[in-house]
């Protein structure tokens, strides 16, 4: 018996061991194979050549002649066939496909492989790589807060100046603002998002002879006319797990931006405005007598406190069902009205659409508040800049757009590649507007412990407790590090 | 050894009016019908979160999206396409899993095999080949264990990027990748291997070890008496009669690796040339928000090879952990 259970264990042992034999081999040639990478790209592009359509071959035997319509607008990238870019990125599927999509034609053109690698850990994997000198060669950075911290460790590349004269020519000098670290220039802007807006139902609007108020009068004056309706004007919800609250910061950064303008909302940002000031306070006063109005909200839902327990996702219910007038929330709130009905449309004749969140004063001209990617560089080599340099590109900027669900604040992207009356193409107008003050959403440039942390409990105290709003402001400003 | 052996005859002399030993009495209060009732409870509770995994699988996007797995029951609707999505890709994501799949059994055998077979070796002359400070040895590679291997991630992942140098000494060369800073090292399974094998061997050792330190003496000194050198008495009698102790930390080991994402995310990254399923069922939720449909297809995908492996040697793996532990 025990031989048999021998030879039966001697045998599962060599069977083990020869798999593993294998795999190590195949592993090895892998190995070997990525050793040249020059020439793996140079095969694959010789493979999609031949594999490719006519098109394509036709344009290899006629050479510059007949790409050279497609690739003149490449001329500027060219001279690193053969090259392998990695970028690095927290953007997941299905977001993926449509950037591999929008750098194609480049790819073919100026022969440099860009290899994408997104993670949702990429936060905690980015620094990770850095310090263990695995860098990527480029990386898309979500806040400029980390980006930051990643130039304060030293790992960014500064861009190169053809990165620059590119940001500085078609973006708001806001942007390159927070891609400018201690007076050097590091990342360009990717997609943008707007937060500035107000959803609401052309439906419910169009029955009860409503306009889309333009003035910040004519919002509170509409707010009032919904309540002789029976209809409340607001929603809201603070829910969304971990980060419960932060629905609250934007709404406090719409009226500090509006109340104060860009200077003002500089310094509370960086800190040198408490929150605990006459401006802050005045402000949340403005939210009170609006969010936290009885009369106002919560509008399918029930009281003020409801605001606190509703989950960011659901809080657009009652807009669907016309319980509810208005919402405040970013751009990519167009995606959750499907959750409330299945064939629900965005649009101006659609289930909702939004409208710009009005300035209070003419002092401070179209205030927006959003936030962004930015490129950031990890190695100089040229091939590496070149891509940096047509990321900030409006050619690609408008590639990328004119494939949808993505919004670009670069003015060289014309208005019409977005979808006509899409809440993209609104965004991008008021993104792109020179007149306009653009700032970044505040609570993503605090440091954590306020920004996404001290911020968001309070705001959600002075919602679901009715906590004072010295002691809310005060408990946010001994959260600030010291340092 | 030999307490013990003057330990045993005294059990017998525990009172006498105690008339069955404490297993018997275990087994006679298990296989009671309310013990059996609680058992089969605690399965079936144990089992919920599985079947509601299998059941968000099978259901149509929206369904699973909009509504609890348990309204299944009242709605029964059932499709293939997840699945068929998570294996060939689809519009939500690029690739289907069957790259990262290869890529997971490119990580987990090389990285079970290679720790078992240095650990068999290290075992084997830490308990049998006398040698000086060979007791001080195993118990610091024992202790090694309490290292977590979080705290190794970083200094190994400069070492296989950058090298690392003992003054002048290089104990692990800087390889670049010729004119580049990229290490010929990164994105290739071998890091991989490395860490992991690393990680694994103390436990591997101390398990091993004190397999086959119980093997029979006399074994061991005829096989001498007859000329039989290390490597052979190794390879002929300790190997053979150690199969569930390496069989036992083999599926252990593998295991382990089939389910790590941390060390694969952070000395492989995610790119399908070598990221594993786990890489894989992290992305797989997408930009907007949890594809619980394809996450929950993906997830019965990659435990297929867990299951298989563990029922396949599910045997060894009770005798083995038993072996290390009970002495009979």
């Amino acid at each position: 018996m025990t031989a048999i259970k021998r030879r039966r264990g001697i045998a599962l042992l060599a069977g083990g061991v020869a798999a593993g034999l294998l795999l190590a081999a195949c592993g090895g040639s892998d190995d070997s194979a990525s050793d040249s990478a020059g020439e793996e790209a140079a095969a694959e592009e010789t493979t999609a050549e031949d594999t490719g359509s006519e098109e394509e071959e036709a344009a290899a035997d006629d050479g510059d002649d007949a790409m050279g319509g497609a690739c003149d607008a490449y001329a500027d990238y060219m001279g690193n066939e053969g090259a392998t870019v990695n970028v690095f990125t927290s953007i997941l599927p299905p977001e993926q496909q449509l950037f591999e999509e929008s750098w194609a034609e480049f790819e073919e053109c100026t022969g440099i492989d860009i290899v994408y690698e997104a993670s949702d850990q990429f936060e905690a994997q980015l620094p990770t790589r850095i310090a263990g000198g695995n860098a990527p060669d480029i990386a898309w950075i979500p806040q400029p807060g980390l980006l930051a911290k990643l130039v304060a460790d030293g790992g960014p590349v500064p861009a190169p100046a053809s990165t620059e004269a590119l940001v500085d020519e078609y973006w708001n000098p806001a942007w390159k603002g927070y891609g400018t670290i201690d007076g050097t220039f590091y990342a360009a802007p990717l997609g943008s998002n707007m937060k500035s807006f107000v959803w609401y139902s052309p439906q419910v609007f169009a029955d009860n002879g409503y306009t889309v108020p333009t003035t910040w009068d004519e919002l509170w004056a509409l707010s009032d006319q919904m309540v002789a309706d029976g209809i409340k004007p607001w929603c809201g919800g603070l829910e969304s797990g971990g980060a419960t609250g932060w629905p609250a910061t934007d709404w406090l950064e719409q009226v500090m931006l509006r109340l104060y303008g860009g200077d003002v909302y500089d310094q509370w940002v960086a800190g040198d405005l408490d929150f605990a000031s006459p401006e802050v306070e005045a402000a949340m006063d403005v939210i009170a007598g609006w969010m936290k109005n009885p009369e106002y909200v919560n509008g399918g839902y029930g009281d003020v406190q409801t605001i606190a327990l509703t989950p960011f996702q659901d809080a657009g219910a009652g807009i669907v069902t016309g319980e509810c007038g208005m919402l405040q929330q970013a751009s990519f709130y167009a995606n959750f009205w499907g959750n409330f009905d299945e064939s629900a449309t965005v649009g101006p004749d659609g289930t909702a659409y939004a409208f710009y969140l009005p300035e209070i004063s003419s002092d401070f001209p179209q205030p927006v508040v959003g936030g962004g990617e930015f490129v950031a560089a990890f190695a100089d080599r040229p091939e590496v800049q070149a891509v940096q340099t047509y990321m900030a590109s409006p050619e690609f900027h408008t590639s990328k757009a004119s494939l949808g669900t993505w919004v670009s604040a670069n003015s060289g992207v014309p208005l019409d590649t977005y979808a006509a009356d899409s809440i993209d193409q609104l965004s991008a107008q008021y993104l792109t507007d020179p007149n306009g003050i653009f700032r970044f959403d505040a609570s993503d440039l605090m440091p954590a412990a306020v920004g996404a942390g001290e911020e968001w409990v309070q705001m959600t105290a002075w919602f679901a407790e009715d906590k004072p709003t010295a002691e809310v402001l005060a408990d946010i400003d001994a959260a600030w590090p010291s340092s | 050894m030999s307490v013990e052996a003057q330990e045993i005859p005294r059990l017998p002399e525990v009172d006498p009016l105690e008339k069955e030993s404490i297993p018997q009495a275990a087994r006679r209060k298990l296989s009671s019908p309310w013990a059996s009732f609680v058992v089969i409870l605690l399965t079936f509770v144990w089992t919920i979160p599985t079947l509601g995994l299998l059941i968000t699988s099978l259901r149509p996007a929206a369904d699973a999206q909009n509504s609890g797995w348990w309204t299944f029951f009242a709605n029964p609707a059932v499709t293939w396409s997840n699945y068929s999505e998570v294996i060939t890709g689809g519009s939500t994501i690029p690739s289907g899993i069957t790259p990262y799949f290869f890529n997971s059994f490119a990580i987990a055998i090389p990285a079970a095999i290679f720790p078992l077979t240095i650990a068999c070796m290290a075992a084997y002359a830490l308990a049998w080949v006398r040698f000086k400070w060979s007791t001080v040895v195993f118990f610091t590679i024992f202790a090694l264990q309490v290292i977590p291997l979080q705290m190794s991630l970083l200094p190994l992942l400069q070492m296989f990027n950058l090298g690392w140098n003992l003054g002048p000494i290089p104990i692990f060369p800087d390889l670049n990748r010729p004119g580049s800073e990229q290490s010929l090292l990164a994105g290739t399974y071998i890091p991989l291997w490395i860490a992991h094998t690393m990680f694994a061997l103390p436990l591997a050792t101390f398990l091993i070890h004190n397999f086959i330190a119980q093997l029979p003496r006399d074994l061991m000194e005829a096989a001498r008496v007859d000329g039989a050198s290390h490597f052979l008495i190794f390879r002929k009698i300790v190997l053979p009669l150690s199969v569930p102790a390496i069989a036992s930390f083999a599926i252990f080991q593998f295991l382990w690796v089939w389910n790590d994402l941390l060390v694969a995310l952070t000395f492989a990254g995610g790119t399908p040339d070598v990221a594993p399923v786990t890489a894989y069922l992290a992305n797989i939720k997408g930009t907007y928000g949890a594809q619980l449909h394809l996450i929950t297809a993906g997830a019965f995908i990659a435990i297929i090879v867990p299951l298989i492996v563990f029922f396949a040697l599910q045997r060894f793996f009770v005798r083995g952990l038993l072996a290390g532990s009970v002495k009979g």
